[in-house]
C-alpha cells in the first residue's frame, strides 16, 4: 500500500529543510558576489576565490588544519576501532565502566573544557603548544565518535560469520583479517570521515592548543569574522562546503554498500 | 470439519436484513484494484470469514469496514447507515489487528479500558467493565503487567479483551490466530467460537488459514484477485465448490482432467486419460455438453485404494503404483502414480491399530471412488 | 604451543590497552589537573599557576588547595548570572528546538520507507559543513542591512530594519539551526520505530488523532524527546561560539566567561573553576543521558 505525506507533514519537511539550507545556500551565492559588501548584490563575480588563493596567510592556515585533520584522523580511527572492538568483543575487563565513561564523555563534554584540561596538561608535562597539541588534541576527541560508529557496526555483526571461519580452520587473528575487517571496514572508512571532518572543524580545542605557527583554518576564520563580514571567507566557506558535500556523498554510497552488505548478512 | 451447526441461516431468509452490506465496492490503489465491484451481506449474530490468499483483497475489505480505508467506489451500510465519510472513531466497530497493537506503554488493563475512556464512561464503570473483560478472557492476574512480559497467547488475549471491551456491533478479527502455534491456535479457535457464541456478537474474520476458516465459520467467503469465488458454509465450500481454485484452496483434492461424453440415467460420462473406462459422475446441477472440457475433483478421503482388483460392475476404476506412502497416525497417506503419469493422493483412516500385509511401496494398486464422490468443475 | 598463546594474549589484550591508556592520559590525568588547578592560587608567571606538583611536599602540596577560587565565583554576581542565564538560554532553546524538530522528525518518519534514507542524510548534511561556517552565515542573514530585513522590507512586513543580531533572539536561532540535527535524529529514530496500526488501534478504539498524538505518539517518542533534549541542552549550556559571534555583549554564557577568563584575564586557575562549575551543573543531565542510551543499546541488542 502506498502511502502519501499529509499537507501538513508536508510543510514541516519543506520549512524544516528549508530553515537547513537556505543559510548555507545564501552563503554560497554570496561568495559570488562582486560588492565587498558581502550582503549587498553587485554582480556576479569569482574575484574573492582569486582573493582567496593569494592571501598566503589563509592558505597556510589551510595547509596547517589540512596535516593536523589527516593525522588525527588516522590516530583516531585506529583507536577508535580497538575501543570498539574492546567495548563489543571482550565482555568485562578490569575498569570497564571507566573506560565506558571515558569513551562517551569527551563527546558530551562542552568543548571549552576539554580543551582547557587538555592545555593545561600539556603545560603541566612541558610539551610546547603548536602543530602536536592540536593534532593529539584532536585525536583524543574524535577517537570516541569513531568508536560509537565501529560499535554500532560491529553490534549488528553476524557473529556466526566468524564461527564459521574458525570451524574452517582460521585461528582469531587470521579470522579477524579475512573475515570481520572487511565487513566492517565501511564503518570504519566512516569513521575515519567524521573524525577528520571534525578536526577540520573545530575551533574551540584548537584555539586553547595552538601555539606560534600552528593557526589553523577556523581560528584564521573566526578572528577575521569578528572583525564583520569578509567576503574571502565567504568563498573559503564555500570551497569547504563544497568539499565536504563531495566527502559526504562518498561516504554515503560507501554506507549504502556496507548496508547492502548487512542485508545480505541476513540482518 | 464442518459440522452441521445450530439451525442459524439468516443468509437464506429473504426477509432477514443483514448488519452489513457492501453494495458494489470497488477500491484501487493507483492502477491496482483491490477490491473489484464486490457485493456482500453479513448478517447480526454470524460468524464470518473472508479467506483467501495474501493480495487477495480481504484485507482491504476488512480495512474499508473498519475505516481505514475508503471505497473508490460504491457502499457500505451497518445497520442501515452509510458508513461513508464516517471516521474509524465514531464507527461502532472494533478491530482486533493482526500484530495485535498493544500500546507497549501501557499495562494490560489500561490498554484493555482504553476505548471506554474514549467513551467518557464513569471510572467505575470502566473498572468492572475491565475486570468483566479479564474474567473473560482469563488473564486477572496480570493486568498489571505490560504486553513486554506477555506470551503470544495472552497478548492475543488482551488483544481480544481490548476489542470486545466497548461491545462493538461488529468484531473485525484481522488473522486472529496466525501468530500462534498450532496446538494453542486449535484451543484458541474454539474459545473465540465460545465467545462469540456467549456475547451474541457479529465477527468477520480475515484469515489464509482454511482450517481455522472451515472450524469457526457459519459462512466463509473465499476471495480471489478482489472477487468474491464463493460464498457458502463450510461443508457447502468443502464438499460442492465452484470453481477449480476453491477446491484446491480449501483442502486436498485430487483433480482428473477429461472430457464429456453424455449423460446416462442422470450420472454423467467423462472420458479421461488417467482412466482406462470412462469415469461416472453424479453431479446432477451441472450443465454440460458433449466434447466439453473438464475437471473433475475428488478430495482423497473419498477414494478408496486396495491391492485386489474391483469386480467387474465396479465404476471409476484407476489403476497405478504406489509411490509414497506418509504414515501421519490417525490417516496413512498413499501417493500413487498412474499410467498416464499424474499422481493422485489418497488417504485412508487407521481405523485399527494393526493391518496384516498392509499396503506396500511400488505394489500395484486400484483406486476407485463413488460416482457422488466426485464434483464436476466447469474450465 | 605455550608461547605462542602467550604472545596472542599479549595481542589480544593490547586491544583495550592501547585506547585505554590514550584515555587515560589524554582525558582523565587533564582533567584531574583541571581539578588541582582550580583549588590553586593564581601567579603572574609563565604558567601563571602554582606549581601542579611538587612530589616532595606531600602535606604542603594539599595544604595550598584552598577554595578561593570557587568563593570567587560563588561571590561575584557575574558568575551567578553567566550560569543561571546559561542554563535559561540552554533551556528555551531545547524548547525551541523541540517545537521546531518534532514535525520535521514525525514528518520524516511518516514518509514513504524508501526516501527515508535520503531525509536522513539531508538532516545529517548540514552538521558536516563546518560549524562556524553556518553559524557565520546567520550574520549576513540577521544584520540590520541583513538579508532577512532586505526581504521582510522588500515584502513590506516591516518598515524599519529588525534588531535581531547581538541580542538574545539571534542566539536562540543559531543554537536552533546548529543543533537542529541532534534533536531531530533521536527524535525521528523513536517515531521511525513506532507501529503504524498502534495509532490505527487507537482510532479504532475511539479515539481522535489528535488525542491519539498525546496518548499514543508522545509518550511512545518519549525516550527520543529526552536524548535529543539533553543531546541539545548539554552542549548549549557551555556553548561558546554562537553567543560570542550571534549574541551582544550583554548575552552572558558560562562558556564565554571560561573564554575571557582564560584568554583576557590570563587568570587560569579561575577559568578551571569556572570549568569545575560547569561540569557540575552538566553532571546530572549527562548522566541521565548516559542511563538513557545505555537503556536503548540494551532494548535493542
Amino acid at each position: 500500500m502506498t502511502r502519501r505525506l499529509s499537507l501538513f507533514n508536508l510543510t514541516s519537511l519543506i520549512f524544516g529543510f528549508a530553515f537547513l539550507y537556505l543559510p548555507i545556500l545564501l552563503l554560497v551565492v554570496y561568495s559570488f558576489n562582486a560588492s565587498r559588501l558581502v550582503t549587498v548584490w553587485g554582480g556576479f563575480s569569482t574575484q574573492w576565490y582569486g582573493a582567496l588563493f593569494r592571501n598566503e596567510a589563509l592558505m597556510e592556515a589551510a595547509w596547517v588544519t589540512l596535516r593536523i585533520a589527516l593525522l588525527s584522523a588516522t590516530l583516531a580511527t585506529v583507536l577508535g576501532t580497538l575501543a570498539a572492538l574492546a567495548l563489543t568483543r571482550y565482555g568485562r575487563f578490569f575498569g570497564r565502566t571507566l573506560f565506558t565513561g571515558m569513551v562517551y564523555a569527551p563527546m558530551v563534554m562542552p568543548e571549552v573544557i576539554t580543551g582547557l584540561s587538555l592545555l593545561l596538561f600539556f603545560v603541566a608535562i612541558g610539551l610546547d603548544r603548536g602543530f602536536w597539541t592540536i593534532a593529539l588534541a584532536h585525536t583524543t576527541l574524535t577517537m570516541c565518535f569513531v568508536t560509537v560508529v565501529v560499535q554500532s557496526r560491529l553490534m549488528t555483526f553476524d557473529r556466526s560469520l566468524e564461527e564459521a571461519a574458525m570451524d574452517l580452520g582460521a585461528p582469531p587473528l587470521r579470522t579477524f583479517f579475512a573475515v570481520t575487517l572487511p565487513l566492517i571496514a565501511p564503518s570504519i572508512v566512516a569513521g575515519f570521515l567524521l573524525a577528520f571532518t571534525l578536526s577540520l572543524d573545530d575551533l574551540v580545542i584548537a584555539s586553547f592548543n595552538t601555539g606560534p605557527g600552528a593557526t589553523t583554518l577556523p581560528i584564521k576564520i573566526y578572528s577575521q569574522v569578528r572583525l564583520g563580514l569578509s567576503p574571502e571567507v565567504n568563498a573559503a566557506s564555500a570551497i569547504l562546503i563544497g568539499i565536504v558535500t563531495l566527502g559526504v556523498v562518498v561516504a554515503t554510497l560507501l554506507t549504502k554498500r556496507s548496508a547492502a552488505r548487512a542485508r545480505r548478512d541476513g540482518h | 470439519m464442518g459440522a452441521v451447526r445450530r439451525a442459524f441461516a439468516p443468509w437464506s431468509d429473504p426477509n432477514a436484513k443483514p448488519l452489513i452490506s457492501f453494495e458494489n465496492i470497488t477500491k484501487r490503489f493507483g492502477d491496482a484494484v483491490a477490491v473489484d465491484n464486490l457485493s456482500l451481506n453479513i448478517f447480526e449474530g454470524e460468524f464470518f470469514c473472508l479467506l483467501g490468499p495474501s493480495g487477495c483483497g480481504k484485507t482491504t475489505l476488512m480495512r474499508m469496514l473498519a475505516g481505514f480505508e475508503q471505497p473508490t467506489a460504491g457502499r457500505i451500510t451497518l445497520a442501515g447507515q452509510d458508513l461513508a465519510g464516517v471516521p474509524p472513531y465514531r464507527r461502532p466497530v472494533n478491530m482486533m489487528f493482526q500484530s495485535y497493537a498493544l500500546f507497549p506503554h501501557m499495562s494490560v488493563e489500561k490498554n484493555i479500558a482504553f476505548g471506554l475512556k474514549q467513551d467518557g464512561l464513569p471510572k467505575a464503570e470502566i473498572t468492572s467493565r475491565v475486570e468483566e473483560m479479564l474474567r473473560l478472557v482469563q488473564l486477572e492476574r496480570l493486568a498489571k503487567r505490560y504486553p513486554s512480559q506477555l506470551s503470544g497467547g495472552q497478548r492475543q488475549r488482551v488483544a481480544l479483551a481490548r476489542a470486545l471491551a466497548k461491545r462493538p456491533k461488529l468484531l473485525l478479527l484481522d488473522e486472529p490466530l496466525g501468530a500462534l502455534d498450532k496446538k494453542l491456535r486449535e484451543a484458541t479457535q474454539f474459545e473465540l467460537m465460545d465467545i462469540q457464541h456467549e456475547l451474541g456478537m457479529t465477527f468477520v474474520v480475515v484469515t489464509h488459514d482454511q482450517e481455522e476458516a472451515m472450524t469457526m465459520a457459519d459462512r466463509i467467503a473465499v476471495m480471489d484477485q478482489g472477487h468474491l469465488a464463493q460464498v457458502a458454509t463450510p461443508g457447502e465450500i468443502y464438499e460442492q465448490p465452484k470453481t477449480r481454485f476453491i477446491a484446491e484452496f480449501v483442502g486436498d483434492v485430487n483433480i482428473l482432467e477429461g472430457n464429456v461424453m453424455g449423460q446416462e440415467n442422470g450420472l454423467w460420462r467423462v472420458q479421461t486419460p488417467s482412466a482406462d473406462a470412462p469415469l461416472t459422475i453424479d453431479d446432477p446441477d451441472e450443465v454440460l455438453h458433449s466434447g466439453q472440457a473438464v475437471a473433475i475433483a475428488v478430495r482423497p478421503e473419498k477414494m478408496v485404494i486396495q491391492r485386489d482388483p474391483p469386480g467387474p460392475n465396479a465404476r471409476n476404476v484407476l489403476t497405478g503404483e504406489v509411490w509414497d506412502i506418509g504414515y501421519l497416525g490417525d490417516w496413512t497417506v498413499y501417493r500413487v502414480k498412474l499410467a498416464s503419469g499424474a499422481i493422485l493422493r489418497v488417504t485412508r483412516a487407521n481405523a485399527s491399530r494393526f493391518v496384516e500385509n498392509p499396503i506396500d511401496w511400488d505394489e500395484q494398486v486400484y483406486v476407485t471412488f463413488a460416482p457422488n464422490a466426485a464434483v464436476i468443475l466447469a474450465e | 604451543m605455550a608461547e605462542r598463546s602467550l604472545t596472542r594474549k599479549l595481542t589480544a589484550s593490547l586491544v583495550p590497552a592501547l585506547p585505554y591508556l590514550w584515555l587515560g592520559v589524554f582525558f582523565l590525568v587533564p582533567f584531574l589537573i583541571v581539578l588541582k588547578i582550580s583549588l590553586s592560587d593564581p601567579a603572574v608567571a609563565q604558567p601563571p599557576y602554582k606549581p601542579v606538583f611538587d612530589w616532595s611536599d606531600i602535606a604542603g602540596f594539599f595544604s595550598q588547595l584552598d577554595l578561593d577560587n570557587f568563593e570567587t565565583l560563588v561571590g561575584d554576581d557575574l558568575y551567578l548570572s553567566a550560569t543561571l542565564s546559561s542554563i535559561r538560554i540552554a533551556t528555551i532553546s531545547t524548547i525551541l528546538l523541540l517545537l521546531v524538530g518534532f514535525p520535521v522528525a514525525y514528518a520524516m518518519a511518516r514518509a514513504p520507507e524508501r526516501h527515508r534514507p535520503l531525509l536522513v542524510a539531508l538532516v545529517i548534511l548540514p552538521f558536516w559543513t563546518s560549524f562556524l561556517i553556518r553559524i557565520y552565515a546567520w550574520i549576513a542573514i540577521l544584520k540590520p542591512e541583513g538579508l532577512l530585513n532586505q526581504g521582510l522590507m522588500a515584502l513590506g512586513a516591516i518598515s524599519e530594519p529588525l534588531t535581531i543580531l547581538n541580542t538574545e533572539w539571534a542566539v536562540y536561532i543559531g543554537i536552533v539551526y546548529a543543533y537542529l540535527p541532534f534533536m531531530v535524529l533521536p527524535l525521528y529514530a523513536a517515531l521511525e520505530k513506532m507501529d503504524d496500526t498502534l495509532l490505527e488501534a487507537a482510532l479504532d478504539l475511539g479515539s481522535p488523532p489528535w488525542r491519539s498524538f498525546w496518548t499514543i505518539t508522545v509518550p511512545l517518542a518519549m525516550p527520543g524527546i529526552i536524548a535529543g533534549s539533553l543531546l541539545c541542552f548539554i552542549p548549549a549550556v557551555g556553548e561558546f561560539v554562537i553567543p560570542d559571534l550571534l549574541g551582544g555583549s550583554e548575552t552572558l554564557m558560562i562558556g564565554r566567561q571560561l573564554w575571557s577568563e582564560f584568554f583576557s584575564n590570563r587568570d587560569w586557575p579561575l577559568a578551571s573553576a569556572v570549568a569545575i562549575l560547569l561540569l557540575i551543573i552538566l553532571v546530572v543531565p549527562i548522566v541521565i543521558y548516559r542511563d538513557v542510551e545505555a537503556r536503548r543499546l540494551e532494548t535493542e541488542s
